[in-house]
């Protein structure tokens, strides 16, 4: 009897530790080459955007936190400079220092949790173990700065919610002193590795063209040489005014890509290190009464300020009418915010666009031809989250 | 190039089909009809002086009126953002949409690969038809979904079929 062979359809997640959450994916198998590749989502979708529809503008903040919740201060940051671009209002230097710095911290953070999930998905498990214990310390900081360790709701608009203290910026000093050299030891892990290279060299390729044609961001853009970073090309709060390098790919493989947001890891310190230094004194938010809360200790002193502040948070304030796209580079590339705004309290829309999304869409691209392991080193070099793709 | 050069010359090149512009906050958007909205989209990619290689994202906008008042617009309106990584300009697209029952416009994943996906999502959320995508399937939610969740008569809570109680 002669062998005979045919294609086989697999199902991969949702419930799948190497989707990075609930991603579910359908596989059509020749053996163990992948024939074709359909991802189903959705199963994180909460209706974020039609939430925002029915809450103030101040209220949006936490909901931007769900997005990808991994680098809360990031999507704070891109959802108030969009409101701030609207309204037309001017944020305070420390302000915008402060955001920087949550920011990069976020994105350390972020990166290190890739790096984790990315290397003990291909069977480094020790990295794991290294990159979640500094990560630890980061969100120990956040704690002790905003008060929450996961979704801060730290960047608000007009300012940041709270002031930084002496202790915080004395133990983010010592920290990230000591962090290029815990980035050194994750390079002796796994950047000679042969089993790394093995599995990262030459796997899911895409070009330079097709990187932009596919809409792929940060990372995973950069990874094919596209020089494309929005703190550089749309600057926003106070990158304009520090010196950091954009690392760029060659050849648009896993191992690039890799290689990309380790690279982004050492810029990030450099820039907390930059900020530190020439973070001004001055007030953390903007002196708006119609945006800006009270000051805590007025409000428990005057009845104006309480019904002030009673106000402000019951009621919300207007944006004036009008609409805009306004966009911050995230630990995942591009997160952008289309805000209409019919002049209320409320918008009419708010459009996200969420870079995990539009990067898994090239998901099946990439896996086209490759073996069936080769899936979850893609997976985890475009560095997705869920809750962003689903919203 | 400035942004509103190009819509300009959208306008030198498609006389008929450009029926508004805009600007504010330094970004410029043109309003176009649907019928030659594909063609338009390939110029605006092809073009040496435009080239728009990088879709940034599809949505839509809701301007169902609010109770008894009348619709200064059609219905829907679908945006497009897009960006060139080459000239490092930007513009957006509009294109308004009548709810009669089939509210379509020309899909431009032919042109860009990456829009099939943010037409998959449009479609999902407001219903709205991409006549030529070849995968127009609901994309967040259930395929068997009833409504369209982002349009304004659609309920914030959700419809009522959608609570399901604990069985007693």
């Amino acid at each position: 009897m002669p062998l005979t062979t045919k294609e086989i359809t697999i199902n991969m997640g949702p419930q799948h530790p190497s989707t990075h959450g609930v991603l579910r994916l359908v596989l059509e198998l020749d053996g163990e080459v992948v024939v074709s590749c359909t991802p189903h989502i959705g199963y994180l979708h909460r209706g974020s955007e039609k939430l925002a529809e029915a809450r103030t503008y101040q209220q949006i903040v936490p909901l931007t936190d769900r997005f990808d919740y991994l680098s809360c201060g990031n999507n704070n940051l891109g959802y108030a400079i969009a409101v701030e671009k609207l309204m037309g209002i001017e944020v305070p230097e420390r302000a915008d220092y402060l955001r920087v710095i949550v920011a990069e911290l976020s994105r350390l953070s972020a990166h290190l949790l890739w790096l984790a999930t990315h290397a003990a998905d291909i069977g480094a498990v020790t990295v794991l173990l290294y990159c979640l214990r500094e990560r630890e310390e980061i969100l120990n900081l956040f704690e002790l700065l905003t008060g929450a360790r996961l979704t801060v709701s730290y960047v608000n608009i007009g300012g940041v919610r709270r002031d930084a203290t002496p202790e915080f910026f004395r133990r983010t000093k010592e920290f990230m002193a000591e962090m290029p050299k815990r980035i050194q030891e994750y390079n002796t892990l796994i950047m000679e590795n042969r089993i790394w290279l093995g599995r990262t060299k030459g796997i899911g390729i895409i070009s330079y063209e097709e990187a932009i044609d596919w809409g792929l961001t940060g990372g995973s853009l950069r990874g094919s040489g596209v020089n494309y970073d929005l703190r550089k090309v749309m600057p926003y709060a106070a990158y304009e005014k520090l010196k950091f390098e954009v690392p760029l790919g060659h050849v648009g493989d896993v191992y690039d890509r890799y290689i990309v947001r380790m690279e982004e890891m050492n810029q990030s310190i450099a820039m907390i290190n930059q900020c530190m230094e020439d973070i001004p004194d001055g007030p953390y938010k903007a002196d708006i009464p119609t945006v800006s809360l009270p000051p805590k200790d007025r409000v428990m002193q005057d009845i104006e300020t309480l019904v002030h502040h009673f106000v402000l948070v019951s009621k919300g304030f207007p944006v004036r009418k009008g609409e805009i796209y306004a966009a911050a580079e995230v630990p995942k590339g591009e997160l952008g915010f289309y805000i209409v705004s019919d002049g209320s309290e409320k918008p009419v829309r708010m459009k996200v666009r969420s870079p995990s999304f539009v990067n898994l869409s090239c998901l099946p691209r990439m896996v086209k031809g490759h073996m069936i392991a080769d899936i979850v080193s893609c997976i985890g070099s475009i560095d997705i989250v869920l809750g962003e793709v689903d919203r | 190039m400035h942004p509103d050069n190009i819509i300009e010359q959208i306008r030198e090149r498609f006389p008929d089909e450009v029926t508004g512009s805009g600007s504010q906050f330094g970004q410029s958007w043109g309003v176009l009809k649907r019928e030659k909205l594909e063609e338009i989209c390939r110029f605006l990619k092809e073009d040496p002086d435009v080239r728009m290689d990088y879709l940034i994202d599809i949505t839509a906008v809701d301007w169902l009126p609010k109770a008894g008042g009348a619709a200064p617009l059609p219905r829907f309106e679908v945006v497009y953002n897009m960006h060139s990584m080459l000239h490092g300009h930007r513009i957006r697209l509009k294109v308004p949409v009548e709810d009669d029952g089939d509210p379509w416009v020309p899909s431009v994943s032919g042109v860009w690969k990456t829009a099939c996906w943010h037409e998959r999502e449009t479609f999902d959320l407001f219903g709205i038809i991409f006549r030529g995508n070849p995968d127009l399937r609901r994309i967040l939610l259930p395929d068997d979904w009833e409504g369209y969740p982002l349009r304004k008569d659609y309920p914030v809570e959700g419809p009522e079929w959608s609570f399901k109680p604990w069985p007693e």
